[in-house]
């Protein structure tokens, strides 16, 4: 029946039931348990009457707090993903030795590490960093919002859209099967021809619009809506690094988005941009996607480092050793990140003269970063040090991320970048510095950090359990690729036949063992946490004895953040007004101007990802369908006027009265 | 703007300063209006830059194709270029209406401004359709893939502006000219003449020198 097959073409594109992957038994698997799960919980939510509250509370919420926490659900979540991506590669590499074929076929495995890779960075580390600068920045600026709170909660779902984009990518259809950064011409319609690049593009498409608008976002923020008195220099050094931070992801994005977009076209339209022919050029692509892509490991460590420059003052006891260097370095660092993208290909072959100038250029670039690793020392030095979690973290990535840089300097130097280009001394260069760098600081941020938002302690013992078997784990999971790669093993290998490589492949398997274990203690500590938050409690709202002004407000901090807006006369501005006598307001309060909540983000993004899925499957219908909507939602959102209320004064009194007696049951206790 | 307490306490001992404002008066609405606008404008401006860098690159790549100097008709973007520097002028008319209070004034002249800015996409659809019909669309090579893709991303964003426009009169007829309503004019104003400025370098970049070349 050809017209019922041009209905269904029509309707569904080029989807067919042949793009269910259902002759794959690790996908139906997958399925099947993500399947039983998500059903389990979306019958709980309704079970429990949850979906009001979760809509009112959360999903349309414009609090940067509530949704800082929700990008952080987002970066755990896709972390459980991204990693079990790992663990099927390390499984793989260590098993297929000898003629055997391993377990995963070339078209899966394929798949396996481009998913990684992009889960990694774009849906774990990027929500990760942001939903921290999101719930730390204007608590520690004094502020009581963003500049901007719709477009904040808009951002995050554009986020989750493409996050969704990626998961989809598992069970309808397939992934991209070519590296992370997708170069042409493999990732072109001659050799890519099916869905795999097109799920690449619109997932990152959609989540970079989100991450672009953050960035623009969290810039006024710092730049506008400071306490009075905090000046530039006497901002704390997390929102010094969240401002380079975002600096970078507003000059950085727009060129992914570009560069996504001319691949696009090359695929869709059939222009000549990265083609072999007609005037095409591929190492454009390579420029160009770099030219974001360097910036981009700077927008993951930068706030990282600042939650280090947070967390070894505090549990030092002392204050930060050299804020100016390190304002300077950070700045410094900001610049710099932008003149090395060529060090990603010194193999081009562009000549002496230039793979020099990034070679050096590089190298550069490791004075502002060893600066900052004295300064922590220097702090650290005399100092009472307490060896909590954030301190454990802390002290853990000093060391790892010391030997990561040293190998980065190592992979610098241009001759010694063409033996070791692609190789696994690479893959274990940039895991040991964003494993020991970002994802460190990531868990010593969430220690540090939660008592904050939650008003209670992380468990310390399971807490050290995840640290152990992390540190460890790493150690045999990265340390083997260094000695494989100087053996000149290379990336993204699926089967060996040097026998004698297998023990290293083994170790490393072994070390994604010890990391899964880590994880799940991370997930065991939360749990019990959550369950003994009544030993855990912290009513004082500052319970490291810390220095900067989110530690001022109760924990978890009202939606208004601050009853009166603080003066900061000093760099550690809580400390200051600890150290001189500061007496909480207990009265004096007048109305606070508060956005109010709006569905139109959720909204939107959920139109901006329905449009990215029709046009994956070619679904035209939809497409036009989804943009239609996005624009009317769009201009439909500008009609709406009224976007504030008045948060009562009698409110704030309420609740500030009742902090008052709960310090005093406190104290009295 | 923020009014301290001032607390004299103990003569002997110097009193802590007051280390909230005790006067404080909420954020006037939309106060980082303005430079978020800027800071997307300079986020969009790098798109631009990229595109203008891979013209840079590619423009000369004609396949042994077609060249600027075959297809270019420069009297046509003479036209073109004058519509839309017409209309820059004529957003500024609009809003020295806006800052005299004049409604209708404002509104006249934004919707000549959205005329000349119809004008302008009408003639660079044109100019579009006939490249393409003479075989040089945006696929014959490098060269047109990368104009097509710098000059139609220019259209595009007028065709927003001008979307961006209706929806703007459609509010300050409705509303009358109240402060967002004027925030919302400067937004788009910084807008017109932004891509003003884009086009300025197309202008030249890609149609004067690539006749010259």
């Amino acid at each position: 029946m050809p017209s019922l097959n041009v209905i269904l073409s029509f309707i569904f594109g080029r989807l067919t039931l042949a793009d269910l992957p259902l002759d794959e038994p690790i996908v139906v698997i997958t399925f099947v348990v993500v399947a039983i799960g998500g059903l389990a919980v979306l019958g709980a939510l309704t079970y429990f009457k949850l979906w009001g509250y979760l809509w009112r509370e959360w999903f349309t919420t414009v609090d940067h707090k509530r949704i800082g926490i929700m990008y952080m659900v987002l970066g755990l979540i896709m972390l459980l993903r991204g990693f079990s991506d790992a663990i099927l590669m390390r499984i793989q590499q260590a098993t297929a030795f000898g003629g055997s074929e391993g377990y995963l076929p070339a078209h899966h495995y394929d798949q396996v590490f481009t998913a990684h890779g992009v889960i990694m960075i774009f849906f774990v580390a990027m929500p990760f960093v942001t939903g921290l600068m999101n719930f730390v920045v204007p608590l520690q600026i004094g502020a009581r919002d963003v500049s901007f709170p719709f477009l904040n909660n808009f951002s995050f779902w554009m986020t989750v859209g493409g996050a969704i984009i990626v998961m989809m990518s598992l069970f309808v259809g397939e992934f991209a099967r070519t590296g992370w950064l997708a170069y042409p011409p493999l990732s072109g319609k001659d050799f890519s021809p099916d869905v795999g690049v097109d799920y690449y593009i619109w997932a990152l498409q959609v989540a970079g619009v989100g991450t672009t608008l953050s960035g623009i976002n969290l810039i006024a923020t710092i730049v506008k809506m400071r306490a009075p008195g905090m000046t530039l220099m006497r901002m704390p050094i997390f929102t010094w690094t969240a401002l380079c931070t975002n600096v970078l992801i507003v000059a950085a994005f727009p060129v992914l988005t570009a560069v996504l977009t001319l691949l696009m076209l090359d695929r869709y339209v059939g222009t000549n941009f990265f083609t072999n022919g007609l005037g095409g050029n591929p190492m454009m692509y390579v420029n160009l996607i770099w030219i974001w892509g360097h910036p981009e490991v700077y927008i993951l460590i930068l706030p990282i480092f600042g939650v280090y420059s947070e967390v070894t003052p505090t549990f030092s006891g002392k204050r930060l050793f050299g804020y100016s260097s390190m304002v300077y370095a950070t700045v410094c660092i900001t610049v710099l990140s932008y003149l090395v993208w060529l060090h990603h290909f010194f193999t081009m072959g562009s000549g002496a003269d230039v793979n020099s100038f990034f070679g050096i250029t590089t190298m550069i670039i490791s004075i502002p970063t060893g600066a900052k690793i004295f300064n922590w020392l220097f702090t650290m030095y005399r100092g009472r040090i307490r060896f909590e979690l954030p301190m454990m973290w802390t002290v853990a990535f000093m060391v790892t991320f010391t030997i990561g840089g040293m190998s980065g300097v190592l992979l610098a130097v241009p001759p010694a970048d063409f033996v070791l280009h692609n190789s696994l001394f690479l893959i274990a260069h940039f895991h040991n510095v964003i494993i020991g760098g970002v994802l460190f600081g990531i868990f010593a941020a969430i220690s540090y950090w939660w008592p904050k938002a939650f008003g209670f302690k992380l468990d310390p013992f399971w807490g050290k359990v995840s640290f152990w078997f992390w540190v460890v784990g790493f150690y045999f999971a990265f340390m083997p690729l260094y000695v494989l790669g100087l053996m000149g093993v290379t990336r993204r290998l699926r089967t060996f036949d040097d026998a004698s490589l297998q023990i290293w492949f083994v170790l490393a398997a072994f070390g994604a063992a010890l990391i899964a274990i880590g994880i799940l203690a991370f997930l065991i500590q939360i749990f019990v946490s959550i369950r003994n938050r009544e030993q855990l409690v912290d009513l004082t709202g500052d319970p490291w004895d810390a220095r900067t002004l989110e530690w001022s407000t109760s924990s978890p901090p009202p939606a208004y953040n601050f009853a009166l807006t603080p003066v900061v006369y000093e760099r550690d501005a809580w400390w200051d007004m600890k150290s001189r006598g500061h007496i909480r307001p207990l009265a004096g309060f007048k109305p606070i101007h508060m956005p109010s909540n709006t569905g139109s983000g959720i909204i939107l993004a959920a139109c901006a990802t329905a449009f990215g899925v029709a046009m994956i499957w070619y679904m035209w219908w939809l497409a036009v369908l989804s943009f239609a909507a996005l624009l009317v939602v769009a201009i439909w959102h500008t009609f709406n006027y009224k976007r504030d209320f008045d948060y009562p004064a009698e409110a704030v009194r309420t609740a500030e009265d009742a902090r008052t007696l709960a310090l005093s049951t406190e104290a009295h206790a | 703007m923020t009014a301290l307490h001032d607390t004299t306490g103990a003569a002997s001992q110097p009193a802590p300063p007051t280390f909230y404002l005790v006067d404080e008066h909420p954020h006037p609405e939309g106060s980082s209006t303005m430079f978020g606008f800027w800071l997307y404008l300079m986020s969009d401006c790098l798109i631009f830059a990229m595109l203008f860098a891979t013209y840079g690159v590619l423009g000369g790549n004609y396949a042994a194709g077609p060249s600027p100097r075959d297809l270019f008709e420069l009297p046509t973007v003479a036209l073109n270029t004058s519509m839309l520097l017409l209309s820059s002028i004529t957003y500024g008319f609009a809003l020295i209406a806006m800052q005299s209070g004049h409604k209708g004034g404002t509104l006249a002249w934004l919707a000549v401004t959205g005329l000349f800015g119809l004008g302008f996409v009408g003639i660079e659809l044109n100019e579009f359709a006939h490249l393409i019909a003479e075989g040089a669309g945006p696929q014959r090579s490098a060269f047109l893939s990368s104009f097509f893709t710098l000059v139609g991303t220019h259209g595009l964003h007028v065709t927003f502006g001008i979307v961006w426009l209706v929806t703007l009169m459609v509010q300050v007829s409705r509303f009358g000219l109240t402060g967002a309503n004027r925030r919302r004019l400067m937004c788009l104003s910084m807008f017109w003449h932004f891509l003003d400025v884009v086009w300025i370098g197309v202008f030249t970049f890609v149609y004067l020198m690539g006749v010259l070349r």
